[in-house]
């Protein structure tokens, strides 16, 4: 909370109707959840969400997302600071091609997947030579969840480095540091809360990916069958356990979106930066 | 656990339709409501997603031989529409995958009558078209290094994969445990799995994509595909008239070409 929201917070400044409008926006959010939490069979809620099975999926699903996460800002970062620092031709289209997985649906980057690494894709049988084996690994759940996740890193760290401009870089330079320096020393410093925020999105949306898992992946009990696909399985049998679980997944998205956003405001204390709309810069 | 089929129940349900339906179709018991006894309303048919090519073309055939009549289509998994049911989904006539999920109905009390069986299905291996492992039996499939995808076991095929299993002696290892037959034949045709477990229907319509390795002991795990009217709704006359459709010559014609077999 910044100290001047409450002075923003003055419905009498608006008119009436985008008040109401908003109020029933926000329960269009909120309701499904309410409704979902008075679903759950709280007596047996312990034993269903230890279960066997949950337990596993629950593990393989934050294993992997934080492994994802881990692979986003490795390739993230730097792709964020080549938009963000260079110039070059057609990177107005290279912005939007990185945008692709966030607005692609998932089982379509799933299928993407699999026609580049499966065994018959475009690079399946390269692999295949080199003696590695995608299909039906931790690995391709890995390479689903970063894909779709990618983008949320990419975005928040770009509009951040933007907006925090090259001054101070620049201001380096001059005093004799190296660029790997000036990088590691200014650069990355000034963007720090921008790109916890990112990483924290991008695991959040790790964990909940689902179609595209299930596409490229498969659905093995300990080996690739994450919360998500679990839940989608248990309703088939066991509703209240895919309710059960489903309010896992909600608690930890609530949890993430929170540190979230609790990061990003840090940014605004930095000299010169302003909290960079993160994803609105999508646009 | 092998469904057995009760022939006598399918029969005497077959009759029993036949009987109130064949004719003029105006023996109403009085439960259908307000619109009359003739078969020329508008229903919403839920079936299982496997049904989809079949119901599809038996709804048109329907809206002919039946003038004035629509027939709405909603395919999904058994389990989901049943879900859907439960929760006030305006369906007229659900037609299951297997006998199982459409108990959940009967118990519910949402049912008007009995389900009438209409159709079978088996299970049978699939390979891509160049079999690349070189399958021929389920034996094949459970050596090691063979990705061999099947249904996980809450999944009607996935339940009859584990009695094939059982009655074959044949321990599978697969790679993958998928939520539906879809996601296993998907597999396969991508050629990303050696083989799969899907039904013969499956194999069916997938055509050249895939090829089909009948398993002997498929036959120890049969599926019944249920229909039935729902309860409480203003077609009812309808509803009764599709499923005696479904259940006689013309609709036995049509699944049988899709490769189910006799109820």
């Amino acid at each position: 909370m910044r100290p001047d929201a409450s002075s923003a917070l003055n419905p009498g400044v608006l008119p009436r109707w985008v008040v109401v409008l908003a109020v029933v926006g926000g329960l269009f959010v909120l309701l499904p959840v309410v409704a979902l939490g008075l679903r759950v069979d709280w007596p047996h809620f312990l034993p269903l969400v230890t279960s066997d099975s949950a337990q596993a999926a629950l593990l393989l699903s934050l294993r992997t997302s934080l492994t994802a996460t881990a692979l986003c800002v490795l390739l993230g970062v730097p792709m964020a600071l080549v938009l963000a620092r260079t110039a070059f031709r057609g990177q107005r289209l290279v912005r939007s091609l990185v945008l692709l997985p966030l607005v692609l649906p998932p089982v379509v980057g799933g299928i993407a997947l699999l026609y580049t690494f499966g065994r018959r894709g475009l690079l399946g049988s390269s692999l295949d030579a080199l003696g590695i084996d995608i299909a039906f690994s931790t690995t391709a759940v890995v390479m689903a969840q970063a894909f779709v996740a990618l983008p949320f890193l990419v975005l928040s760290l770009e509009g951040a480095l933007r907006s925090v401009g090259t001054r101070y870089e620049a201001v380096g330079s001059t005093l004799g540091a190296g660029r790997w320096t000036v990088l590691r020393r200014i650069t990355l410093p000034l963007v720090l809360p921008a790109l916890v925020s990112g990483a924290v999105l991008s695991f959040a949306r790790a964990l909940g990916e689902f179609g595209a898992t299930l596409t490229f992946a498969g659905s093995l009990e300990g080996t690739t069958r994450t919360l998500p696909l679990e839940v989608y399985l248990q309703r088939e049998t066991d509703p209240d356990a895919a309710v059960a679980l489903s309010l896992i997944l909600v608690v930890v998205a609530v949890a993430v979106v929170g540190v979230a956003h609790r990061v990003r405001p840090l940014g605004s204390g930095v000299p010169g930066s302003r909290p960079a709309g993160a994803v609105g810069r999508a646009g | 656990m092998a469904p057995d089929l009760k022939p006598s129940l399918v029969v005497a349900a077959a009759v029993a339709l036949l009987a109130t339906g064949c004719g003029t179709g105006t023996r109403d018991a009085g439960d259908g409501g307000t619109t009359g006894d003739a078969a020329d309303g508008s229903i919403t048919v839920f079936a299982a997603a496997s049904l989809k090519e079949s119901f599809t073309e038996l709804a048109a055939a329907f809206e002919q031989a039946h003038p004035g009549s629509e027939v709405s289509l909603n395919f999904a998994g058994s389990s989901d529409l049943v879900t859907q049911i439960t929760e006030g989904a305006p369906a007229d006539v659900f037609a299951s995958a297997d006998a199982e999920t459409m108990a959940e109905l009967v118990e519910a009390g949402l049912l008007a009558g009995e389900p009438v069986d209409v159709a079978t299905n088996t299970l049978q291996l699939v390979v891509p078209p160049d079999n690349p492992a070189g399958i021929s039996s389920l034996a094949d499939a459970a050596r090691p290094g063979v990705k061999t995808v099947i249904c996980a076991v809450q999944v009607p095929c996935g339940a009859a994969a584990a009695m094939i299993e059982q009655s074959a002696g044949v321990d599978l290892t697969p790679a993958s445990e998928e939520s539906s037959v879809a996601d296993v034949l998907g597999k396969v045709t991508s050629g990303e799995a050696d083989a799969g477990l899907v039904y013969v229907t499956d194999v069916r319509a997938a055509g050249d994509a895939v090829r089909g390795i009948p398993v002997p002991e498929a036959a120890d795990a049969v599926n019944t595909y249920p229909v039935a009217v729902l309860a409480d709704r203003p077609e009812g006359a309808t509803s009764r008239a599709f499923v005696e459709f479904v259940a006689g010559a013309d609709g036995q014609a049509v699944l049988r070409t899709a490769g189910f077999g006799a109820p």
